[in-house]
């Protein structure tokens, strides 16, 4: 029989070292199916480690896609710190990236350093209107965030469709369902030549910053961690807990959108419905393996891009199937969240019968 | 005839890190017998009856308890089930009933097999009904938990216990929550059911029952028993003394003439979902300088005016004057703006954000200082200085104000709400509950706070359960029964408790 308890304070090492721990663990367990798959996991694991260090274009892809998910990681991080439960960052990513094609693709003529900050802020707001809506059905009716925020994915999506079939379609595309290119002036900036890395990393490095110094330092984010901590004695104490969560709402859904914005405008220079495979949930798995930090996001965003990278490139090299990377990611998330409970609680067997 | 011991704690001591809960306590229970257990808050009293109960592992030491035969066999310890299956029951300070289930499916909780097809409700009923006729705890059966009384919560605990035939019976602190002849019935029960066999262990911080009730009085003081005494040889100093280590002040009390209204309530209605959260046509002036105390069993109205005062609900009816500015708002900002430092009931659940420092609940009210905020973001430094220098005045003990609040004793997260509360020099102090739970010391310390802020021209409301209490710290005493507020003219204690019985005096 076991026994549980909390322990009393737990330390820093453990709530450093626990995360790390957790990660190596997973990739020791990704073994067994390599392993299952007949693969020589050797060869996948050295297979892997190039996939991401190997080069200068390996590493700068990794990076690539570790942008997206630092911008949905940070989205979910920020929501649900407030006990907010936003599921809804793929549809806000999506609704980001339609505003930065609507206003990106001609309608504004205007030089780049008008032009970028312009669509930055229309595909922020765009997504920080995604996530009004049901913040608003949450504060003024009860209705369930969690189910609101993800049936609005598939409504997004399905308006995307539309739109790209519509008022939004290349003229030039031959009936593709999709957008016109991005303006050359709107493109976001390579970051290294002749790589795909693109600004969309730094923006996304300095939102990390910001909402890692607004949450600890700001009245905002005291506000925030109250409401998410503890509403009731939040709302006794005088803070507006109803307008806490819209604005947390709000900026979660405009950094989904930045999302959306980033891989349009720094990536693909068009918009078509295989923008994002999923960022947006990723970035849900990102938050908690970060334990809700800002800047720890960036560090669970980039292994879980190395991880999805380095996976893929194994694959591919080794014959196997990619899903394999899924695998990895979805088992670093139980071993953190395992972790996680062991950093915080204390575990005793008690036998039985035994005084 | 000395009746046969039924249970034996030996030398058992816990630690937690580096506190020592418990240091090898012995305690004997004999059969049909009520034995107190006394001690300040963080003295062991709860570790002890946890390690009892199975929650806790001891570090060292043993239990024995008698089996229905009488003879003695060892506890396993460790499992609550097997505590369970012994004859032990507890009813504990912070109840544990689920409530989206009814009274009675509370009651039978646990004891079904999980596979079995349909609930035998009808001899289940039938077995609780005796009890209640037996002992007296009456409780609307069929009603959803979350509806009733904390003391109506109480004895459907106690009622728990007993239909699980427990022989040992630990109450922690049973009479917090009932009026003094609700309590006076339990005792009486109790006794009665003592006469059969069963063996009480009676946690308290009230002294006047633990004489008039027990047979015997065990004294814990920083995890160590440190007396044990018959109760006809006690006598409330004794008591005191061997709790404390030393005699306790009385709360010095000196006569004050009243001010201005600070708090005027006009023919004030709320119309709550129950009893508990209405308020019919309440008429209540609260004066600088004075004490109101509010007596009334729990689960008449307090709630509705308490969360009235403090902003938030808003009332049906009436009029609501704070310094003779009418309000019009009824948030929780706008009553702090208007002046009224509020202590909450739930100290864990509304006082304090467990998982915020404690620095950071120390200005949690007060966000909109420019003290605290600059441009938006918090003055560290400020905040910092602040904690420190709240928890040296009014003496918040812990692992430092960087560390999460939860991490405090109850008495000392209530020391850190009354250091938030009283640092704003508020007009009006709501003080709810203001001891429940605490030990004499803390107790004595918040009494000794609420009349120095009498003194320095605040008005008073004091909610409590607690008859003595109110006494002791009223100017005058209102009685709320059913949603209404009646002034008692007396300070007699029986006169005032048939008033809480909703009787005409």
């Amino acid at each position: 029989m076991i026994r549980i308890e909390p322990r009393e304070a737990p330390s820093n090492w453990w709530t450093l070292g626990i995360p790390v721990a957790s990660a190596l663990l997973a990739l020791l367990l990704a073994a067994i199916p390599l392993a299952l798959a007949g693969a020589n996991i050797f060869e996948a694991y050295i297979q892997m480690f190039k996939g991401i260090f190997g080069s200068t274009f390996a590493f700068t892809e990794m990076l690539t896609r570790a942008t997206p998910l630092i911008f949905t990681g940070l989205a979910a991080t920020l929501a649900f710190r407030a006990k907010l439960w936003n599921i809804g960052a793929e549809g806000q990513l999506y609704l980001g990236a339609m505003a930065a094609v609507a206003v990106g693709t001609g309608l504004i003529d205007a030089p780049g350093f008008i032009l970028i900050p312009i669509i930055l802020i229309t595909g922020a707001m765009a997504g920080a209107a995604g996530m009004a809506g049901p913040a608003y059905l949450k504060t003024r009716f009860g209705a369930d965030e969690v189910v609101t925020t993800l049936l609005l994915n598939f409504i997004i999506l399905i308006f995307l469709q539309m739109m790209l079939e519509g008022p939004l379609q290349d003229p030039m595309g031959l009936g593709w369902p999709q957008s016109s290119p991005i303006v050359d002036a709107a493109i976001l900036p390579q970051l290294i030549p002749r790589m795909r890395l693109h600004w969309g990393l730094i923006i996304a490095l300095i939102t990390a910053v910001i909402a890692q110094i607004m949450l600890s330092k700001s009245v905002w984010g005291f506000k925030l961690r109250a409401v998410g901590e503890n509403a009731a004695a939040a709302l006794h104490a005088g803070i507006g807990v109803k307008r806490t969560l819209m604005s947390a709402a709000i900026v979660s859904g405009a950094v989904a959108g930045l999302a959306g914005v980033s891989e349009v405008a720094g990536l693909r220079g068009y918009l078509t419905t295989d923008l994002s495979p999923g960022y947006g949930y990723t970035g849900i798995v990102v938050a908690m393996l970060a334990g809700l930090s800002p800047i720890g996001v960036v560090i669970s965003a980039i292994f879980i891009a190395s991880v999805f990278v380095g996976a893929d490139t194994m694959s591919r090299a080794m014959g196997v199937s990619s899903y394999l990377a899924d695998l990895v990611v979805a088992m670093s998330l139980i071993c953190v969240l395992v972790g996680g409970f062991i950093a915080r609680f204390k575990i005793t067997r008690t036998d039985k019968g035994k005084s | 005839m000395p009746e046969p011991v039924i249970l034996t704690l030996s030398n058992l001591s816990k630690r937690f890190g580096s506190v020592v809960a418990n240091d090898a306590v012995s305690i004997d229970l004999h059969r049909g017998e009520v034995l107190s257990l006394l001690g300040e808050n963080g003295a062991g009293k709860t570790t002890l009856m946890n390690m009892l109960f199975g929650h806790y592992v001891p570090d060292s030491g043993s239990i024995e308890v008698a089996d229905i035969s009488g003879k003695m066999q060892p506890l396993t310890l460790g499992h609550p089930q097997a505590a369970l299956e012994a004859g032990i029951g507890m009813v504990h300070q912070h109840f544990t009933l689920a409530e989206n289930l009814t009274a009675l499916d509370n009651i039978l909780l646990g004891s079904e097999s999980l596979f079995s097809w349909r609930h035998n409700r009808k001899a289940a009923r039938k077995k609780v009904s005796q009890i209640i006729e037996r002992t007296g705890l009456a409780a609307p059966l069929d009603e959803r938990v979350g509806n009733l009384s904390v003391g109506e919560r109480q004895r459907v605990e106690i009622l728990k216990a007993l239909f699980h035939d427990a022989r040992i019976l630990v109450l922690d602190e049973p009479t917090a929550v009932l009026t003094p002849q609700e309590a006076d019935t339990l005792f009486e029960n109790i006794g009665a059911m003592t006469k059969d066999g069963l063996s009480v262990i009676f946690i308290s911080h009230k002294l006047r029952e633990v004489l008039a009730f027990s047979h015997r009085i065990a004294v814990l003081r920083h995890g160590k028993k440190v007396g044990e005494i018959a109760t006809a040889d006690a006598d409330e100093r004794v008591i005191a003394r061997m709790m404390v280590g030393a005699d306790t002040p009385t709360t010095p009390r000196d006569t004050q003439k009243p001010g201005a209204p600070v708090l005027e309530l006009n023919n004030i209605t709320v119309k709550g979902k129950n009893m508990r959260t209405s308020l019919r046509a309440v008429n209540l002036t609260v004066h600088a300088h004075e004490v109101v105390g509010i007596a009334g069993v729990s689960g008449n109205g307090q709630s509705a005016l308490a969360q009235l005062v403090s902003g938030l609900i808003s009332p049906d009816g009436g009029e609501m004057q704070v310094d003779g500015q009418r309000i019009s708002k009824f948030t929780p900002p706008a009553m702090l703006n208007a002046g009224i430092g509020r202590i909450p009931e739930d100290r864990h659940h509304d006082g304090v954000i467990g998982a915020m420092s404690v620095a950071e609940n120390l200005i949690i009210e007060r966000l909109q200082d420019p003290a605290i905020r600059k441009r938006g973001f918090l003055q560290q430094k400020y905040i910092q200085d602040n904690a420190k220098q709240l928890c040296k005045d009014y003496d918040v003990r812990g692992p430092g104000i960087d560390a999460d609040a939860r991490l405090l004793s109850g008495g000392n997260i209530q020391k850190l709400i009354l250091a938030r509360v009283f640092e704003c020099a508020p007009r009006l102090i709501l003080a709810n509950q203001p001891t429940r739970g605490l030990d004499l010391g803390a107790a004595n310390e918040v009494a000794r706070r609420l009349l120095e802020a009498r003194i320095r021209g605040a008005g008073i409301l004091l909610i409590s359960e607690d008859l003595d209490e109110v006494l002791a710290l009223s100017d005058r005493i209102m009685v709320i029964h059913d949603g209404h507020l009646v002034k008692a003219n007396t300070n007699d204690r029986e006169a005032i408790g048939l008033m809480m019985a909703g009787e005409q005096v």
